[in-house]
């Protein structure tokens, strides 16, 4: 896995654990995770509710800070790194879904897939315009979040996630608001578009359905991939 | 009513604010500022009225009729006796003004006979009080003295307690003390509710000594309840005449104007506080929203969620507004010395010592801290009412809400400034002016969000383009947040337009009135002689060869249309021709006034008897005379004419003439001339500067409630940002988490939502600069002129506005440390765990 042959994968976690304090005395939710995902590489997460793949999720996305073991995007370690320095690597490398609070309701929507390619400085008009034709969102470019429907609000933060051709692409229960039809249309563009640009994407799913269709799959259980 | 599903709600909502003690503390400080500053503005207003009474009681024996002396000046004693004899109900009154050696101001001095005062004189001397039952200041005065004590030396100097506190600081004299004056001391002091403040009341005999006016009274007082006796009194005392009452002026009616200042200052405290609140209910509001669902969906009815809410607002309600009227209280008590120099200096009316609250007042403002709880929180009830169960019934877009409530906001703001212009163009009178300045304020606030609205579409505009893409979020994302935030910036800016129009009042007064004293005090030392020691003043001017001009200004009182009038005589001279400040005169005003063919009257006279120039002015004792000047006149309650001494003569023949403006070379020997004549027995004296010194003074009190007030209002208004930026912070997070995960430092995003909200402070700041210029305008060119008959210039003063703008982006920056600092120390789990939340 670590051949250096190999182009550097755009995450890597090794030994990753996690405690979180409660009335009942600390939880060890994460008791050493190791995972690496090579570029174009989509693997799904499962597990059972409370199990612990968000707090994996956040942790690879350097939104929390692990207790031990370490989180690599792009080759670069998050150890040490402060919060400025994580914001940097998350704006530059990785692209974001989340199953809810992903759009800021302030911009239209046009705004809200080109803001994190601007906050990178790679705004790219052409792909933008694709994107948005992509996704089906011709039209809708002067609506705010709020008038769209939950597939078409998850659609833009897809577009969003993507704009800036980000290396890797987290998403958490993505089509976890939508129902079925809905769900596979989202989780088709969000399989094509990623294979598009080569990024890798792991994606927490409850659905065995959903599952499948991503190239790989890791169940978390005790602590543990499996 | 399902008391136990009222009790579980209750308990339930009631936990929400044991886990925000800071909120809790916000609502509660917002009730109580309101109740407490509009309690206390009431108070102090209510104290001065009582003054008012007590002294209309006490002084009443100055405004009875009188046989005085036919040639003015002081009457002889010696007809006493007679008159008595032969049934004239007349009693010796000794009335003048005593210096004490070392206090600030002279103490007016009454000696009476006991025995032969009139009832209606209203001086209880023995045993005031004790018929004034449920009246709490009088029952705790110290007894009266008896009459022995009070005939028999040493005699019994009685005095108001508040006047006696005052020579206690200033003197170091209590209870019992006697005061040192220039003709020996004064008989013990007692502390009596008899006195009105600033009035020693003696035994007449005491005072003739000190007085100087051995064998003589000022008048003899006439019962007014007591039949006069069919006998002339030609026949008895030929050098007497019969005066007819004095009218006196109604303080109540003065200081109508100071009253109504206090009490819209009291009202904006008042609004301002109930801005805090409602910032605070609502965002506790919001935050329970997810319990108040749940409680609806477990079967609680609306109305008994309502019950809840409002039974817990009425407890906050009264918990505040204890807490308020103690603190309404102790600002009041803080206030009164000032507010009393102001009644005193502005309008010579009598002023309250202290303060009491009795327990109506607590009832009241227990009932004005629940009206404004309720207010404050009437649609956080009414949202609550309606809510539907379930979240995703939404009942519309953000932004068609925001336009709707603009459109709304604005055709309301349009209205107000219509009627203020309105009220400006043909509004009269003291309370158009305080409407005009109402709707301007009002219409001003709701323009407030309007215009911060389009001012960041612009700034979104030019972010988009220029700044790159947080800059314009954080604008557009202000324009979410302003409908939130519009309440508190609205108190912000009537705080600093308030404080912009009130200072620019204040400071122009301050300069105009300056260097108007100091033409209007042309002459080096002004000297007076007491009744008797008129000849020896003179003989001392007509002997020292620096005073190089001797300017008589005699005086009398007189009452035109029903309001009390000064009478100023003057000597014709180059001093006044070249000094005296002249608003309007017609050609020649001198030389007609001089010749007794004219007079100068003052603006306020001017306005309130609406003459002009060439008017005619009817004063009893003669023709009328045509108005030839009308002069500034600033602060003096009273109307005032001036005319020639011998016109004076001609028309008041009992005016004083012991008054003399002297001119001194060199002008550096004035503080001599002065020190010298004031040497002298019955002659007081001063220096010009002195007497300016003392009137600046007076004004400058007179002005430190306004500026007082001015500050706590500017202190509320930061209260209601924080509260409001408090309340905002908690419901920012989904909005600000997405923006820190896509790859925005914590520190970064806090740096830009610091600078917003100071740049929102700013726009508010240079918003209302113009707003407090028309303030300024308002209370100079109508409010003051309604209510003293007297217009200032504007002034405006730019160093002000820019410290203020500082001050107002300071303070926004430190109302959003809070929560600022908050969001700091938010641990990225807490953040990531927005995401990870399901609602
Ligand atoms: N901030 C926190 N403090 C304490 N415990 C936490 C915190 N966040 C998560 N947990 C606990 O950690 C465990 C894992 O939570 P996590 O959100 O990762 O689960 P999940 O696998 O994503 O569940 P789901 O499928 O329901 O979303 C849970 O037991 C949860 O109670
Ligand atoms: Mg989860």
């Amino acid at each position: 896995m670590k051949d250096a042959a190999a182009p550097t994968p755009p995450l890597a976690l090794e030994g990753l654990r996690k405690t979180y304090p409660s009335p009942e005395g600390p939880v060890e939710v994460l008791r050493g995770v190791s995972l690496a995902l090579a570029p174009g590489e989509s693997l799904a997460l499962t597990g059972e509710s409370g199990s612990g793949k968000s707090t994996l999720l956040h942790l690879a996305a350097g939104l929390d800070a692990a207790d031990a073991g370490e989180v690599r995007i792009a080759g670069r370690s998050l150890t040490g790194l402060r919060d400025a320095g994580r914001a940097r690597l998350r704006r530059d490398h990785v692209g974001l879904v989340f199953q809810q609070f992903n759009l800021a309701p302030s911009l239209t929507v046009a705004s809200n897939i080109a803001f994190q390619a601007r906050l990178a400085g790679r705004a790219d008009r052409a792909w933008t315009a694709a994107l948005v034709a992509r996704l089906g969102l011709a039209g809708l470019e002067r609506r705010y979040p709020e008038q769209l429907s939950g597939g078409q609000q998850q659609r833009v933060a897809i577009g969003r996630a993507l704009a800036a051709r980000p290396g890797l692409v987290l998403a958490d229960e993505p089509t976890g608001a939508l129902d079925e039809a809905a769900s596979d249309a989202v989780l088709d563009l969000l399989l094509e578009l990623a294979a598009e640009t080569g990024a890798a994407l792991l994606m927490v799913t409850h659905s065995p359905r959903l599952a499948g269709r991503l190239g790989g799959r890791a169940h978390l259980r005790a602590g543990r991939l499996e | 009513m399902n008391w136990r599903g009222f009790l579980w709600a209750l308990t339930a909502l009631a936990s929400h604010w044991r886990r925000r003690p800071l909120l809790l503390a916000a609502a509660l400080v917002g009730l109580a500022a309101a109740t407490g500053l509009w309690i206390g503005v009431q108070a102090l207003n209510a104290e001065a009225r009582r003054a008012y009474d007590d002294a209309a009681r006490a002084m009443s024996a100055a405004a009875l009729p009188a046989l005085v002396a036919e040639g003015g000046g002081p009457a002889d004693i010696a007809r006493f006796g007679p008159l008595r004899r032969a049934g004239w109900p007349a009693s010796p009154l000794i009335d003048v003004d005593l210096a004490v050696e070392g206090a600030p101001a002279s103490l007016r001095l009454m000696g009476v006979e006991p025995v032969s005062l009139p009832e209606a004189a209203g001086l209880a001397l023995f045993g005031a009080g004790e018929d004034e039952a449920g009246n709490d200041a009088d029952a705790d005065a110290p007894p009266a003295p008896d009459y022995a004590a009070f005939t028999r030396p040493p005699g019994r100097a009685l005095i108001a307690p508040a006047t006696l506190a005052e020579l206690g600081d200033a003197l170091g004299v209590g209870a019992g003390d006697r005061l040192a004056t220039p003709r020996g001391e004064t008989p013990p002091l007692v502390a009596s509710a008899a006195a009105a403040p600033g009035v020693l009341i003696m035994d007449f005999g005491f005072a003739q000594r000190l007085a100087g006016m051995e064998g003589r009274t000022t008048r003899f007082l006439l019962d007014p309840d007591a039949e006069l006796p069919a006998a002339p009194l030609s026949d008895i005392a030929p050098d007497l005449r019969r005066a007819a009452p004095r009218a006196a002026a109604d303080p109540a009616q003065l200081t109508e104007s100071f009253h109504l200042n206090l009490t819209a200052f009291g009202f904006l405290a008042f609004a301002v506080g109930l801005f805090i609140a409602h910032g605070a209910v609502g965002l506790a509001f919001e935050q329970r929203r997810g319990l108040m669902r749940s409680l609806r969906a477990c079967g609680l009815p609306a109305w008994t969620l309502c019950a809840a809410l409002g039974a817990e607002l009425l407890v906050l309600a009264l918990l505040a507004g204890v807490a308020g009227i103690a603190g309404g209280a102790t600002v009041a008590a803080a206030l009164l010395p000032d507010v009393a120099a102001s009644l005193r200096g502005l309008y010579d009316a009598p002023a309250p010592d202290a303060l009491s609250l009795p327990l109506s007042w607590w009832l009241w403002g227990l009932g004005m801290s629940v009206a404004g709880a309720a207010v404050a929180s009437g649609g956080a009830l009414w949202k609550a009412a309606r809510m539907p169960v379930l979240d995703s019934a939404r009942p519309e877009a953000w932004f068609a809400a925001a336009r709707r409530a603009r459109a709304r906001q604005g055709a309301l703001a349009g209205a107000l400034a219509v009627v203020a212009a309105g009220l400006a163009v043909w509004g009269e009178g003291l309370v158009a002016g305080f409407a005009m300045i109402g709707a301007m304020l009002g219409a001003a606030a709701l323009a407030l969000p309007l215009a911060l609205g389009a001012a960041l579409a612009g700034l979104q505009g030019l972010a988009d383009r220029r700044w790159g893409p947080l800059a314009a979020w954080m604008a557009a994302d202000a324009r979410q947040q302003l409908p939130g935030l519009s309440l508190a910036l609205m108190a912000l800016m009537i705080a600093l337009a308030a404080n912009v129009g009130v200072g620019s009042m204040v400071d122009g007064f301050r300069l105009t009135f300056e260097s108007w004293l100091e033409d209007r005090l042309a002459a080096e030392v002004y000297a007076e002689a007491e009744p008797g020691a008129a000849p020896r003043l003179a003989a001392l001017i007509a002997a020292d060869p620096r005073i190089s001009a001797d300017l008589p200004e005699w005086r009398a009182e007189t009452v035109l249309d029903g309001a009390p009038v000064e009478l100023r005589g003057f000597a014709d001279h180059a001093t006044w021709r070249r000094r005296w400040p002249l608003l309007e005169a017609a050609p020649g005003a001198w030389d007609r006034v001089a010749a007794g063919q004219g007079a100068m009257i003052s603006e306020q006279l001017a306005r309130r008897l609406d003459l002009g120039l060439g008017d005619p002015l009817a004063l009893a004792g003669g023709a009328a005379l045509p108005v030839a000047a009308i002069f500034a006149d600033y602060g003096n309650p009273r109307g005032q004419v001036r005319l020639s001494n011998a016109a004076l003569a001609a028309r008041a023949p009992e005016a004083e003439r012991g008054r003399h403006a002297l001119r001194v070379t060199p002008p550096e020997a004035a503080e001599a001339v002065a020190a010298e004549l004031d040497a002298a027995e019955g002659v007081s004296a001063m220096e010009q500067g002195s007497i300016r010194a003392l009137s600046s003074r007076i004004f400058e009190r007179t002005f430190a409630v306004t500026g007082a007030l001015n500050t706590l209002t500017f202190g509320v208004a930061g209260i209601a940002l924080a509260t409001a930026l408090l309340s905002l912070s908690a419901a920012r997070l989904p909005q600000t988490a997405p923006v820190w995960a896509m790859g925005t430092s914590r520190r970064r995003l806090a740096a830009m939502e610091l600078g917003r909200i100071m740049g929102l402070a700013l726009l508010t700041a240079m918003l209302a600069t113009p707003l407090g210029v028309a303030l300024a305008w308002a209370l100079v060119a109508v409010v003051n002129v309604a209510a003293f008959g007297w217009r200032l210039p504007l002034h405006v003063f730019p160093a002000d506005w820019l410290r203020l703008a500082a001050l107002a982006v300071a303070a926004a920056g430190l109302a959003a440390a809070i929560p600022l600092a908050g969001f700091l120390r938010t641990s990225p789990a807490a953040l990531a765990k927005v995401f990870a939340d399901e609602r």
